[in-house]
C-alpha cells in the first residue's frame, strides 16, 4: 500500500462536502493491475505470437519532398521468404483521423511527404528477411523542392504538398473577435507585445507501436494494437480495408504509453490487417523507435505573438493573439490542434476582449497531432510569461496579479466556454504557501530564482471527433449469481489507469471490493462503444455512464432486498460486501444473496450506463466546439531554478505544485498522473526538441530528424528529475462522478512557463522559447551584459493573410455565442454524416 | 533500432586462439568485449563484421593487479569494477571519476575498460541507422563519400567520445597489445590520431590485452565531463587532468587531456606546463584554463551548440584543477548531476 506521509496534502474547497463516507473512492489503494504489471505479466503486442505469423517491415521514403514516379517490387517478392509486397495502390482509399483531414494513405500513391513516410510493405517469414527484401525493391523519385518550416511553407506555396486546405501550403487558417480588442487597447494604461516559440516534441512512450492482424476462422479480422483509440481506428479500418465494422474487431492491448501518440489510426495498423487478410495468416509489425519518430504527431512547434493590454492594478482589457504552426506533412488532429493553441487563453484569467488568429501550414516532416496538453502548452507558456513580464512592469506581485485577475466558477468566458468549478486561487494560495514563495521571490542570491505559473485544462472534449448524436462512453455490468461483477467497457487503459477508476466507482456504488470486479476494456468486440483515451475524456465521461450503470443495478438489488427485509429502499446501504439497514443491524443479506434474489425476479442482472456532455454548447459560432468541456481543471506551480552566470547552466532545484481535480478518485493514482505531468514538462522545458537537420542546400535536399533515438532525442530520466511536491486541491465538482474532474494532462502546463520565470528571477533574463538551455540563457546574458534586451527568443512573426475574423461579442456585451458576420452555410442534406468537431 | 545482422560467433579461452582467429578472418572479424558499442553499432548497420569474437571466456583480461610500481588492469575490466575500487581513489581518481559517469549502471556492469578504449569515434551524421543515413547518403565513416560535419573536409570528423581514455593518457597509461606471439607496449596517447575513422593505431589483429599505470605517489587526478544528463550522456567535451604536488602544494608535474572535442584525446601541453613550479591558484587555474581551451574546436556533430561547447571548456577545465586542488565540489556537482561522485 502507498504510505500515507508520500501522498500528496489534500485541501477541501467544500468543508461541508459529503463523502467521507466513502470507502473506496478517496482511498489510496494499489490500481487493481498492478500485480500484473509490476511481475512482468501483461502481454503487450509485441509479445504476441501466434501460430504461421508472419513479419511486416515499411519501405520509408528516403527523401523528405518527392513523387513517386514508379515502384519496381519484382525483386523483392522473388526474394527467398517474401510472402508478399504491398505498396500504395493496393491500398488507396483515403483516410485520417478527422473527417476534415483524410489525407494519408497507408502506403503512398504517389507522392511521400517526409523521410520515413511509408512507400511499400514486405511481408516475410522472418523480420530480417523483410528488412532485408526492402533494399530490393526499386523506386524512382522525382524529388521535390523541400519545406522545411512554416514561414518557408507561406513563402513557398508550390510545390504543394496536399490539393486540399487553405491554399498553397497552409492547410487552416481560424480567425475569431470576441469583443473589439482596438476598444480594450485603448482602454489599457500598458500595452504589451511579446513573440514566443515553443519547440515541437514527441511523446517517447517507452513501449514502441506494435500491431498484430490475424483473419478468424470465419473470415473476419482482428487486429490487436498499442492504441488509444480502437474505436477511431475501428472506423479507420473499415473504410480502408471496406468492410464493416461488424466484421473488424479490435483490441487495444496493454499499453506502454501513449500521450497522443497513439490516437491516430496509424498506417502500419491499417498495412498488417490488409496483409493478414490476403495471406490468411498473422502478420505482425513491431516499429523500431526511429520509426516511432517518423509516426509521431506530437507537439506542434508553434510561433506565437501576444499582444495584451491592462490597467494599472492588473486588470486584462484586452489579448489579441497570433499563433503560427508547424503541421508537419499530414492533417492528422491539426486542424483541432490549430484552435487549441488559442481556445483555452480565456479559462484562466478573466479576458474581456480577445481576438485570436491561428494558421497551420504543412511542412516535410512527420506530422504533428495531440501530445499530452493538445496544442495548449504552447500559448499557455506565452501567456504566463507574458504575465510575468505584466507583474514585473506593473510591480505587482505575480501570485497577486494572478489572483486578482482569476475566473470566476461557472463563469462563461469571452469565446462562451462554460466553465464549472474553479480552484483556481486555492491552487495558487497553496502553492505560494508550500514552496515559501513570499520569502523567496525577488529575495533569492544571483543565480537562484522561483517561478511561478498557472494553468486550466479541460475535463473531456465536448464533442466527438465526428460529428453524431450518441454518447460519448458506455458501460455494460453483469452480476453473476456468485458475487462477482464484470465490467465491460470501450475504454482504453493505457497506463493511466481507467480500469482501476472504473472498477473503485462501481464497487463504491455496490459495497464491494475492486477485486471482485473484472474488467473487459479495449475491445471492440467486447465492451460499448468509448471514444478513446485523449482530451482527459475518460475519467469524467465513462466514469459517469459507470455510475449510471452502477446505479441502475443497485436499484434493481435494492428493490429485492428491501421486500425480503421488509424495509424501505432508501434505507439500504451498500457496504461491506453487504447490503443492510444500518438502522437494524440483523437485517442484511450478503451481495451475493441480493444478486440471486433479484435475478430470481428480474433474470439476468445486466445493465447499461451512457454519458453524454452536456448537449447544447454555449458556443453557437463555427468553430466554437473546440475547448467546450463538461469543466475544467486548474493547476499552479512553482519551480525554483539554478543558474549559473558563467555557463548558462541549469539546473532545477525544486518543483511544487497544486492542481485541482474536483475529487481524486484515488490519490495514488492521481499523483503518478501528478509527476508524469511534471516530468514532461521540465523535458519540454529544458531539453527535449523534435528538431530536423537540412544539409547544405547546395549539396542536398535532406531534411531530417536530428536525433531520432532514445539516447540522442534527450529527455529526463529519473535520475534527472528535482524533487517534487504535491497538493491536491480537491471541491467536487457536480459534473464529474464522485465530482472528480481531470489529473493527467493539466498539471504539465505551468511547468516550462514557471521555469523561464524562475529564470528571470534567478539571473534577470527573459528565455521566450523553449525549450531553455544553457546555450540561450548564455546568449541572453551576454546581451544584457552589452546593454541591449536581456532576452533569448523569437524576433520576427510573419506576415499572414488572415481572413475577415468571425464576430462573437462576448456575453457582457450582449452576445449569445452566435457571431454577427456569419454568412449561414445551406442545410447539409441529412445523409452527410460526418462532420468535423471544428464545423 | 533494427535487430542485429547475423553473424558468427567464436569464444576462445586464450588470447592466443582469440588473435589466431583474428589473424585468419582478418577484417571481417572484430572483438567483443562487453558489447555495449559494437552491438548498437551492429544494430544500426554502422559495423557490419561477420565475425565477432567474444573475449568473455579469456580469464586473464578480467584481471587487475596493484603492485608498487603501479597498476595493471585487464582488458576485460568492467567499468562498474573500477568505480567501486576504493584503489582507484586518490592518484587514479581522474579513471575512477571518468569510469563512474559512463552511462548507466547496467552499461556499466557490461562495458570493458578495453573497449571503452577502443570506442568507436561518434557523429550525429554517423550513430544513426541504416535508413537515416541512406536519406542523407551516407557519410565517408561508413557507405558514402562527404563527411556531413564539414563537407570540404578530406577527413571525417568523428568524435572520439571515450571518457576513460583522456583520464587514462592524463594518468600516463601505457597499453599491452598483442598480435598473435607478438607483444608490444605503447603510452595510450600514442595509440590515438585525429581522424574520425582510423582514429587508433591499433593494426587489425592486435588485441588490447591490459593498460599499465604508474604508481602515483603524490599525485592527485580528476575527470570533467559535460553532457547533457548526469544520467547516461557521451561527454560531449572533458577535461581529465593529473598533477604531482609539493608537500607545499606547488605543481611538480601535470597533465590535462580534453576529451570529445577532437577525433582523439587532445593532450593541452602548453597548459599543463603552465602549471608547473607554481601553486594552483585561481590566476594560475584561469591561465591554464584559458590555454587549454583554445585547442577545444568542437564541431557540429553532437549535443549542444558547438559555439558554446568551446565556450565553457575553460570553465570545466577550472572544475578540474579545483577539484584536485580538494576544493569542496559538491554544489558543482549538484548542478551538473554528477550524481555518483
Ligand atoms: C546508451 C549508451 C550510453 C553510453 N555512454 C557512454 C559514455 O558516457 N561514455 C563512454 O565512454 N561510453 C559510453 N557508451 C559506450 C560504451 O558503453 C562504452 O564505451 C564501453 O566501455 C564499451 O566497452 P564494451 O566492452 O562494451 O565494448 P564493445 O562494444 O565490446 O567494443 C567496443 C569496440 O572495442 C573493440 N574492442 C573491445 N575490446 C577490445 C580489446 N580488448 N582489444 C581491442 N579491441 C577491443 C571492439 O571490437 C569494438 O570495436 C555508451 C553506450 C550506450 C549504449
Amino acid at each position: 500500500m502507498p504510505r500515507e506521509k508520500d501522498l500528496p496534502k489534500r485541501a477541501s474547497r467544500d468543508p461541508k462536502r459529503s463523502g467521507d463516507d466513502l470507502r473506496v473512492i478517496g482511498a489510496a489503494r494499489r490500481r487493481v493491475d498492478s500485480r500484473g504489471k509490476v511481475t512482468g505479466q501483461p502481454i503487450y503486442a509485441d509479445d504476441i505470437s501466434l501460430p504461421r505469423m508472419a513479419h511486416c517491415k515499411l519501405l520509408r521514403s528516403p527523401h523528405p519532398h518527392a513523387r513517386i514516379r514508379s515502384i519496381d517490387t519484382s525483386r523483392a517478392s522473388a526474394h527467398p521468404g517474401v510472402y508478399l509486397v504491398l505498396t500504395g495502390k493496393d491500398m488507396p482509399i483515403e483516410y485520417g483521423i478527422l473527417p476534415v483531414s483524410q489525407d494519408e494513405t497507408a502506403l503512398a500513391t504517389d507522392h511521400v511527404r517526409h523521410v520515413g513516410d511509408p512507400v511499400a510493405a514486405v511481408i516475410a517469414r522472418e523480420e530480417l528477411t523483410a528488412f532485408e527484401a526492402l533494399d530490393l525493391i526499386d523506386v524512382d523519385y522525382e524529388v521535390l523542392a523541400t519545406i522545411s518550416s512554416p514561414e518557408e511553407a507561406l513563402a513557398t506555396p508550390e510545390p504543394r504538398l496536399h490539393t486540399y486546405g487553405e491554399e498553397g501550403n497552409i492547410h487552416k487558417r481560424v480567425s475569431f473577435e470576441f469583443g473589439d480588442v482596438n476598444v480594450g487597447f485603448a482602454e489599457a494604461d500598458e500595452v504589451f507585445e511579446d513573440l514566443f516559440f515553443y519547440q515541437g516534441s514527441t511523446h517517447l512512450a517507452m513501449e514502441q507501436h506494435a500491431s498484430v492482424a490475424a483473419k478468424d476462422r470465419d473470415g473476419k479480422l482482428t487486429l490487436w494494437t498499442s492504441t488509444q483509440v480502437p474505436h477511431y481506428l475501428h472506423r479507420s479500418l473499415a473504410k480502408v480495408l471496406g468492410m464493416p465494422t461488424g466484421h473488424i474487431r479490435v483490441i487495444a492491448t496493454p499499453c506502454g504509453g501513449g500521450f497522443g501518440g497513439k490516437s491516430d489510426p496509424m498506417n502500419h495498423e491499417l498495412i498488417v490487417s490488409k496483409a493478414a487478410l490476403m495471406l490468411d495468416r498473422p502478420v505482425k509489425i513491431s516499429l523500431t523507435r526511429e520509426e516511432v519518430f517518423y509516426c509521431h504527431r506530437g507537439r506542434h512547434p508553434v510561433l506565437m505573438k501576444f499582444k495584451a493590454g491592462v490597467k494599472k492594478d492588473g486588470t486584462l482589457t484586452a489579448l489579441d493573439l497570433q499563433t503560427l504552426v508547424d503541421g508537419g506533412g499530414y492533417g492528422s488532429f491539426g486542424v483541432a490542434s490549430t484552435f487549441y493553441t488559442g481556445a483555452l487563453q480565456t479559462t484562466a484569467y478573466h479576458l474581456p476582449r480577445y481576438k485570436f488568429r491561428a494558421c497551420r501550414t504543412f511542412t516535410n516532416k512527420p506530422p504533428c497531432g495531440p501530445k499530452r496538453g493538445h496544442g495548449t502548452p504552447q500559448p499557455r507558456f506565452g501567456q504566463e510569461v507574458q504575465m510575468d513580464k505584466i507583474a514585473e512592469r506593473l510591480n505587482i506581485d505575480p501570485a497577486e496579479l494572478r489572483l486578482r485577475t482569476a475566473v470566476k466558477p461557472n463563469e462563461l468566458t469571452a469565446n462562451f466556454l462554460q466553465l464549472g468549478t474553479v480552484g483556481l486561487s486555492e491552487c495558487i494560495e497553496r502553492v505560494v504557501a508550500m514552496s515559501g514563495w513570499k520569502d523567496k521571490f525577488r529575495k533569492l542570491p544571483e543565480g537562484r530564482g522561483v517561478g511561478l505559473a498557472c494553468s486550466c485544462y479541460l475535463t473531456g472534449a465536448g464533442l466527438s471527433i465526428y460529428w453524431n448524436q450518441m454518447p460519448h462512453s458506455g458501460i455494460l455490468l453483469k452480476l453473476d449469481r456468485g458475487g462477482g461483477v464484470t465490467l465491460q467497457a470501450g475504454t482504453t487503459e493505457i497506463g493511466q489507469g481507467s480500469d482501476d477508476v472504473l472498477s473503485a466507482i462501481v464497487a463504491e456504488i455496490l459495497g464491494i471490493n475492486t477485486a471482485d470486479i473484472r474488467v473487459y476494456s479495449g475491445d471492440t468486440d467486447l465492451g460499448p462503444v468509448d471514444l478513446g483515451s485523449y482530451s482527459s475524456r475518460v475519467t469524467l465521461m465513462a466514469g459517469n455512464a459507470a455510475v449510471q450503470a452502477a446505479e441502475r443495478a443497485k436499484a434493481m438489488l435494492a428493490e429485492v432486498v428491501a421486500e425480503r427485509l421488509e424495509v424501505p429502499p432508501e434505507y439500504l446501504v451498500f457496504a461491506n460486501n453487504h447490503v443492510f439497514d444500518p438502522g437494524a443491524a440483523e437485517k442484511k443479506l450478503t451481495f451475493p444473496e441480493a444478486i440471486c434474489l433479484a435475478e430470481a425476479k428480474f433474470g439476468t442482472i445486466g445493465t447499461a450506463g451512457s454519458y453524454w456532455p452536456p448537449k447544447m454548447p454555449a458556443a453557437k459560432y463555427k468553430g466554437g466546439g473546440v475547448g467546450t468541456s463538461p469543466t475544467y481543471t486548474y493547476s499552479a506551480a512553482i519551480v525554483e531554478v539554478e543558474v549559473d552566470p558563467n555557463t548558462g547552466w541549469l539546473r532545477v532545484v525544486n518543483v511544487w505544485n497544486t492542481h485541482d481535480l474536483g475529487r481524486a478518485l484515488n490519490p495514488t493514482l492521481a499523483l503518478g498522473q501528478v509527476e508524469g505531468s511534471i516530468y514532461m514538462g521540465l523535458g519540454e522545458a529544458l531539453m527535449e526538441e523534435q528538431d530536423f537537420r537540412r544539409l547544405p542546400k547546395k549539396l542536398s535536399h535532406a531534411l531530417v530528424h536530428k536525433a531520432p533515438s532514445m539516447l540522442d532525442y534527450k529527455s529526463l530520466t529519473s535520475l534527472d528529475m528535482p524533487p517534487v511536491y504535491t497538493e491536491f486541491v480537491e471541491g467536487p465538482d457536480p459534473r464529474g462522478p464522485f465530482g472528480a474532474k481531470e489529473v493527467g494532462q493539466g498539471p504539465m502546463l505551468p511547468i516550462a512557463p514557471a521555469v523561464a520565470n524562475a529564470v528571470f528571477d534567478a539571473v534577470g533574463v527573459r528565455i521566450d522559447e523553449v525549450p531553455i538551455t544553457p546555450e540561450k540563457i548564455l546568449k541572453a546574458l551576454a546581451e544584457k551584459k552589452a546593454g541591449r534586451a536581456p532576452r533569448f527568443g523569437p524576433k520576427h512573426f510573419p506576415q499572414i493573410q488572415w481572413p475577415e475574423p468571425l464576430r462573437v461579442p462576448p456575453p457582457w456585451e450582449g452576445g449569445d455565442g452566435r457571431a454577427i458576420n456569419d454568412t449561414p452555410k445551406p442545410p447539409k442534406p441529412a445523409a452527410k454524416v460526418e462532420k468535423v468537431l471544428s464545423r | 533500432m533494427m535487430r542485429l545482422p547475423m553473424f558468427d560467433l567464436r569464444a576462445p579461452r586464450t588470447t592466443d586462439e582469440a588473435a589466431r582467429i583474428l589473424a585468419g578472418e582478418g577484417a571481417n572479424a572484430m572483438l567483443l568485449a562487453g558489447g555495449t558499442d559494437l552491438l548498437p553499432n551492429m544494430k544500426r548497420r554502422q559495423q557490419v563484421p561477420r565475425t565477432l569474437v567474444s573475449l568473455r571466456n579469456i580469464g586473464t583480461l578480467k584481471q587487475s593487479q596493484f603492485n608498487p610500481a603501479g597498476a595493471r588492469l585487464g582488458a576485460c575490466v568492467t567499468l562498474t569494477e573500477i568505480a567501486e575500487d576504493p584503489r582507484f581513489r586518490n592518484g587514479y581518481s581522474a579513471l575512477w571519476q571518468a569510469a563512474a559517469q559512463v552511462a548507466t549502471s547496467h552499461i556499466r556492469n557490461m562495458a570493458t575498460l578495453g573497449g571503452n578504449i577502443c570506442l568507436d569515434t561518434r557523429c550525429s551524421y554517423y550513430d544513426q541507422n541504416y535508413e537515416w543515413r541512406k536519406s542523407i547518403s551516407f557519410c565517408m565513416k561508413k557507405d558514402g563519400e562527404v563527411c556531413w560535419t564539414a563537407p570540404g573536409s578530406e577527413r571525417c570528423m568523428a568524435v572520439s567520445s571515450t571518457d576513460t581514455a583522456p583520464a587514462l593518457i592524463a594518468l600516463g597509461a601505457r597499453v599491452l597489445l598483442r598480435s598473435g606471439a607478438e607483444v608490444r607496449e605503447v603510452l595510450l596517447s600514442d595509440l590515438y590520431q585525429n581522424d574520425g575513422m582510423n582514429y587508433m593505431l591499433r593494426q587489425p589483429g592486435e588485441i588490447v590485452e591490459e593498460v599499465r599505470l604508474p604508481a602515483l605517489h603524490g599525485w592527485k587526478s580528476a575527470y570533467w565531463k559535460l553532457r547533457r544528463r548526469g544520467s547516461f550522456d557521451f561527454p560531449v567535451m572533458s577535461v581529465a587532468a593529473a598533477a604531482r604536488l609539493s608537500p607545499a602544494g606547488v605543481v611538480e608535474e601535470a597533465r590535462i587531456v580534453l576529451g570529445a572535442v577532437a577525433s582523439r584525446p587532445l593532450p593541452a601541453d602548453e597548459a599543463a606546463k603552465s602549471l608547473v613550479g607554481r601553486p594552483l591558484t585561481e590566476e594560475t587555474i584561469a591561465e591554464a584554463a584559458a590555454q587549454a581551451a583554445r585547442l577545444a574546436k568542437p564541431l557540429d556533430n553532437t549535443d549542444f551548440d558547438m559555439s558554446w561547447r568551446k565556450k565553457v571548456t575553460t570553465a570545466f577545465v577550472t572544475y578540474a584543477l579545483r577539484d584536485l586542488r580538494g576544493d569542496d565540489m559538491t554544489s558543482v556537482n549538484l548542478s551538473l548531476g554528477r550524481h555518483i561522485l
